[in-house]
């Protein structure tokens, strides 16, 4: 029977008391949302935390999707708390970032998806997790409250390395945003062995399309990669690679080739690493094709998030 | 040193106990409240043999502390009969061979009924997806997809009493 260590148990009232908790605390208290990366690890003993920090009274303060449109674009804000079946099932998000959706369909199973969260996704920043790469794709940022205040970081700044993050022991992630930007496309694609499984390995995809439908070319693009070892959220050479080339299969190629030799993937139950370096470079070919299939008919359609005339 | 009191419904019925902050909501629910119909698995929320509902949703209560259940509403598998009547996911099971050796039942019926309570009219794909966290390894799942569709098309079947 696997069960965790004792522990103490206090269940926030606000995110000032739950920051309060973690300032007097200490290092040996952690903040508990979804709980499913967390219960396991304590149960193995991976996680010894003395105390628990119970989020999950917050999700009015701290679940949430909201479309704030501007000039250029806008953002997305989505609360830390949200979690995935609300990602999953949100429009808004299958609307500006259909990434959102390819991803929460192949994260985990259904109960799982009714407890987990954005945020403990991020924060727990496992190198096989899929949100981290989806997030760095599309450019987001972070905000993280303290005591003393909140401090904003790019994904970059907030990916650390595998289970490392930004994040200090008596801080807390509130707040993923998102840029809407003009002319996007964006993909998730994984591939794993049976259902609910951890990625075999995954990839994530945004495009952005400027110039005539016929004649267009990227002005950006983003790639990364899951579960194929650490520092591939995002994966910066395939961005100044395809950067005010045209969207064809050339380029495409191009960062597959990138992609494979970007990645360190070892050999284990669920594949060699030959395997799913080919797999790395495929999911990214595909993804990128998808996303800049996704951005022209955004354009076409004139959705929101495409045509850049929101706000 | 490290008790909380927990306050929820199970069941329908208001439940307080003090246990320790540690507890799985699948140990309160089978040691202490002795409600062994929801099965413990494979303690790790894989196999899905926990799932019970929370706010009626599905959830794999080895991976909910107690303690986080507190203030919610639990149901299991035990409120699903009425007087002798069954739900019609019960029937569809028994109709369906939706089971063999049952280990996996308690949970498939409890994310079968959230589903038809959400969604009464669900495709085969729905409800694949829906029983996709949890793990059968008698029927191939074709039975019990068949018996959740059964169920969906007798929504008021189970009238007839058990005997």
């Amino acid at each position: 029977m696997q069960v965790p260590a004792p522990i103490e148990y206090a269940r926030a009232t606000s995110l000032d008391h739950a920051l309060g908790l973690l300032e007097r605390l200490g290092g040996e208290a952690r903040v508990i949302a979804g709980g499913h990366s967390l219960l396991p690890m304590m149960k193995l003993r991976l996680a010894n935390p003395e105390y628990l920090v119970d989020l999950n009274d917050l999700h009015d303060e701290l679940g949430y999707i909201r479309d704030e449109p501007g000039n250029g674009g806008g953002v997305v804000r989505i609360g830390a708390l949200t979690r995935h079946r609300e990602l999953l099932e949100s429009d808004l998000l299958a609307a500006l970032f259909p990434i959102f959706r390819d991803a929460e369909s192949v994260i985990a199973d259904p109960p799982v998806r009714n407890r987990g969260t954005l945020g403990g996704s991020l924060c727990q920043a496992d190198p096989s997790e899929d949100l981290s790469s989806v997030c760095t794709v599309l450019g987001a940022s972070c905000v993280v409250r303290g005591r003393s205040g909140r401090r904003v970081v790019t994904m970059e700044e907030f990916y650390r390395g595998p289970y490392e993050t930004a994040v200090g022991p008596a801080e807390i992630l509130t707040e993923i945003r998102i840029p809407v930007r003009p002319g996007g496309g964006s993909a998730y694609a994984k591939v794993h062995r049976r259902a609910g499984d951890w990625a075999v390995v995954a990839a994530g995809a945004a495009v952005w399309l400027t110039g005539p439908p016929e004649e267009p070319v990227i002005v950006d693009a983003r790639s990364g990669l899951a579960a194929v070892g650490p520092n591939t959220t995002g994966i910066a050479e395939i961005s100044a690679t395809l950067t005010g080339r045209p969207p064809d299969e050339e380029a495409f190629a191009l960062a597959a080739e990138i992609a494979a030799r970007s990645c360190a993937p070892v050999t284990d139950a669920r594949g060699s690493a030959d395997y799913k370096r080919h797999l790395a470079a495929e999911l990214t070919r595909r993804t990128l094709r998808t996303a800049t299939e996704r951005a022209r008919l955004a354009a076409a359609a004139d959705r929101p998030g495409a045509s850049g005339d929101r706000g | 040193m490290s008790g909380v009191e927990v306050a929820l419904t199970v069941n329908g019925e208001y439940v307080v106990r003090d246990v320790e902050a540690r507890l799985l909501l699948v140990h309160l629910l089978r040691d202490v409240l002795g409600l062994t119909g929801t099965h413990w698995g494979c303690d790790t929320s894989n196999c899905g043999s926990c799932v019970v509902l929370m706010d009626d949703e599905p959830v794999k209560s080895c991976t909910v502390l107690a303690a986080m259940a507190s203030g919610h509403d639990v149901r299991t598998v035990e409120s699903l009969e009425v007087d002798g009547v069954l739900d019609p996911v019960q029937r569809g099971f028994i109709e369906c061979h939706g089971l063999q050796c049952g280990f996996c039942t308690p949970g498939m019926l409890m994310s079968a009924r959230a589903l038809l309570d959400r969604n009464p009219d669900p495709t085969d794909h729905e409800i694949r997806e829906a029983i996709s966290g949890q793990i059968c390894r008698c029927t191939g799942y074709a039975s019990i997809v068949r018996a959740v569709r059964w169920a969906a098309e007798h929504r008021s079947a189970g009238q007839e009493a058990l005997r």
